[in-house]
């Protein structure tokens, strides 16, 4: 029952990433590659009609995580309390420069919408790739100082940073060198995610030059993905065990080299979804190999005192869990009945389209 | 530790306050629009379905901006009560997470259909989405006030010997006899708002003379349904609730009522005083004798416990804000039905459209639903101190153990700026769209 649970939540997420993840990556192609004003409102249009029912993905996903890990949720949320707090913020900026910018019609007023979208586009993806980061690296669960720990063994707070900045200081804070390359992979993952999103959606000019960016974007991404490697390795020496013992799981990170791989071909390729489609695999792969190298540990302890957090001493009772799977089965199907038929009307390019509210 | 508990009570206090003012319109406006576009397909008249496409247009402003500001409320559960969340997530994470499962998804993703949708689908089925809307909105309601009474009045549960509750009843969380009462008043105080945000509007326009055709249709279905639902919060809505508090937090009852002596020949009902907590009385006060012991037993004698028969750690921690939330609750509520029933005489007479003072009053009126609205909610809150979940677990127990007052004040002065400027461009929204008037909505 913890697997079941934890196997949703997890398709939960990665669907929240993949599906706001293009709006988010569109946020940062707007920001960098926009130039002309037909273009700037084309672009931030296709973030805006769908990142309302996107974010929704977000809201379910915490849901379930506090009904089904509720030790996880209370744990995680108060130690990362100040850079949760700041993608609440983030996540409110974005929504009002998206929804603000055709209210009005004149040009300054554009500018300030349109950065305040940009910018906090980009901020919260660095920020989720920073989150996965520390997920990854682990916490001083329990705050443990000279062998005794001050909170409740799977309590933890992480301050934004340690002054070292480094991820194999005694009290690492939220960013360091580490988290940060995670953030950057998670950055140029969502620009190519967001640009292939673009050039499906719109007819904005820039989608041929966008093309020749994705390529670029995805031999930088292969650069970053070796290092990350090497570092990960440098942090954590264990952190490849889990794919020695259990092989299968190899699965995930070849789901990610092909959408990495495959994504070279984004200048040839006939339909335009197929791009999409790469870098859809390449999020999956990549969030999906993450949680797979720790299985079923959701965040590791650095220190040897206290235990790290697994799927089964942070889990809700065995009962509350099956009831929950009843009504949870339910939901979902009808979650899927209302995507197909919101795709199916919504489909298409969207420059004609009527931009409602 | 002090200061801990104070500014996580502020922040949620403050951030909650701020999102409520969204859905507790768009619950009640989903009902009118429905009730606008069913009126069309009746009669085919078309100003019945501009009227609700306008009106989806305001909902969909207050729908963005209860999205905005929920995503907040849900990650501050973990963020700033992560003791509470890792002892309850088990139970309340259960109708948490319905919420977001069965009401969330319905509810963005039929909006986007209604608003998009109407030439690509015919008009039944444009009436379809909006009932869909219409009830995706109100089972929101429903979850939110199943976690909510939960907390009041804790059901189907067990405690193990590490601490942690667990569900042993999951049917127990919707037969909770706090749900129903509670749920009901409080979708009848969301339609209180919307009916009088819509006659509001309407009266706007009727003194404007812009828009005068919408602006009678909008007066006069603001004015019934807003009779109609001040009429049904206090009864039997409002009698079911102040009943349920009498037996399951009879001390939170004597608080807000400002009963501080148990009197055994009938309670008196007050209706203007400050409660002085030094002396334990209430100064200046204007009561009428034995009808509390009537409205809440049918019995004009009947005894009241008064706040004198509980011990100080029994009794909500602050009084007088509990009492004053409670009377400008029933004060305005009591205000709305007078007013809402002189409209409705007057409709009826024909004489609404230009009796100029009445529609002053009414175009005037429409912030005091919303404080009606969330002063009901402080009563509900406050009521339940000094306990988080009555009767198990204390306010100050159910903070996060690791985040120090620093953050949490930082935080909430984050939160104060950042919803100031949110809610003066939410004015500014709501203003345009008012401003238009229904017709820019033809394309």
């Amino acid at each position: 029952m913890e697997i079941f649970w934890y196997s949703i939540i997890g398709i939960v997420l990665v669907v929240f990433f993949v599906l706001d993840g293009y709006d988010f990556g569109t946020g940062i192609v707007h920001l960098f590659f926009a130039k002309t004003e037909k273009d700037k409102a084309v672009i931030s249009k296709a973030a805006g009609l769908f990142w309302d029912s996107n974010e929704v993905w977000l809201v379910a996903g915490g849901g379930m995580l506090f009904m089904a890990f509720p030790t996880f949720y209370a744990s995680v949320f108060s130690g990362f309390y100040l850079p949760l707090i700041i993608v609440l913020w983030l996540i409110v900026f974005r929504a009002i420069g998206l929804e603000l910018r055709t209210q009005f019609n004149f040009s300054m007023w554009k500018t300030i919408w349109d950065k305040a979208f940009g910018v906090s586009s980009l901020l919260l993806t660095l920020f989720f790739g920073i989150a996965l980061g520390n997920i990854v690296r682990g916490v001083n669960l329990g705050g443990v100082v000279e062998g005794k720990s001050l909170y409740e063994a799977h309590f933890f707070f992480l301050p934004l940073w340690d002054s070292s900045f480094s991820p194999l200081s005694t009290t690492p804070g939220v960013i360091d060198w580490f988290t940060i390359i995670i953030g950057i992979i998670a950055v140029v993952t969502l620009t190519i995610h967001g640009a292939n999103w673009v050039i499906l959606k719109t007819n904005a000019s820039i989608n041929e030059k966008l093309k020749k960016i994705v390529f670029k974007l995805n031999i930088v991404l292969i650069i970053l993905t070796v290092f990350s490697l090497i570092v990960w390795l440098q942090v954590n020496p264990k952190a490849l065990n889990n794919f020695a013992d259990k092989p299968y799981l190899i699965v995930f990170p070849i789901v990610y080299l092909i959408g990495l791989f495959g994504l070279f071909g984004v200048q040839k390729f006939k339909k335009e979804s197929t791009a999409l489609l790469f870098s859809t695999l390449l999020i999956v792969g990549g969030i999906t190999s993450s949680l797979a190298s720790m299985f079923p540990v959701l965040l590791p302890a650095t220190n040897t005192v206290n235990p790290s957090l697994d799927i089964y001493n942070t889990a809700a009772s065995e009962y509350g869990l099956s009831v929950a799977m009843s009504w949870g089965i339910l939901g979902f199907i009808l979650l899927f009945v209302y995507m197909i038929i919101q795709k199916r009307l919504m489909g298409g390019k969207i420059d004609a389209m009527d931009y409602g509210h | 530790m002090e200061d801990m508990l104070l500014y996580d009570r502020l922040q949620f206090a403050f951030t909650i306050t701020f999102h409520y003012i969204f859905p507790q319109l768009t619950m009640g406006l989903s009902m009118l629009i429905v009730y606008f576009k069913w009126r069309y397909l009746r009669n085919n008249d078309e100003r019945y379905n501009t009227t609700a496409t306008f009106l989806m247009k305001i909902f969909a402003i207050n729908f963005t901006m209860g999205v905005v500001t929920g995503i907040p409320m849900e990650f501050q559960f973990g963020t700033n009560w992560a003791k509470f969340s890792e002892l309850t997530g088990g139970i309340i994470g259960q109708t948490l997470a319905m919420e977001g499962m069965f009401s969330f998804f319905l509810e963005s993703s039929f909006l986007a259909l209604f608003i998009y949708g109407e030439k690509l689908m015919g008009q039944k089925l444009h009436f379809l989405t909006g009932l869909l809307v219409f009830l995706g909105s109100w089972a929101s309601g429903w979850f939110i006030l199943a976690t909510n009474a939960w907390m009041q009045h804790p059901v189907g549960y067990e405690i193990l010997d590490n601490g942690k509750y667990v569900l042993t009843h999951f049917g127990a969380l919707f037969k909770n006899p706090w749900l129903i009462p509670a749920f009901l008043h409080n979708q009848m105080a969301s339609l209180v708002t919307s009916s009088f945000v819509v006659a509001s509007i309407g009266a706007f326009y009727v003194l404007q003379e812009k828009h005068v055709n919408y602006g009678k249709l909008m007066l006069k279905t603001g004015v019934v349904f807003g009779a109609i639902s001040s009429l049904l919060i206090i009864f039997p809505t409002g009698d079911w609730n102040a009943k349920n508090v009498v037996k399951h937090q009879p001390a939170s009852f004597a608080a807000m009522e400002g009963i501080f002596h148990t009197e055994d020949a009938g309670a008196e009902i007050v209706l203007i005083g400050q409660p002085n907590m030094l002396e334990k009385k209430l100064d200046n006060k204007i009561a009428v004798p034995n009808v509390l012991s009537f409205l809440t037993y049918q019995n004009w004698d009947t005894q009241i416990v008064g706040m004198d028969q509980f011990k100080k750690e029994e009794l909500p921690t602050n009084v007088p804000a509990l009492y004053y939330a409670y009377h400008i609750m029933v004060g305005l509520g009591t205000v709305f039905i007078g007013i809402m029933l002189l409209a409705v005489f007057f409709l009826w007479r024909k004489k609404l459209f230009t009796l100029k003072p009445l529609l002053w009053t009414i175009m005037f009126l429409v912030p005091f639903p919303y404080i009606a609205n969330l002063t009901g909610w402080y009563v509900a809150e406050l009521g339940r101190q000094p306990y988080l979940v009555y009767g198990l677990l204390k306010t100050a127990d159910g903070i996060s153990p690791t985040v120090s007052s620093g953050n949490t004040l930082f935080t909430l002065l984050g939160f104060v700026g950042l919803y100031l400027l949110l809610g003066i461009l939410f004015l500014l929204l709501v203003g345009k769209v008012v401003f238009q008037g229904p017709e820019s909505q033809k394309h």
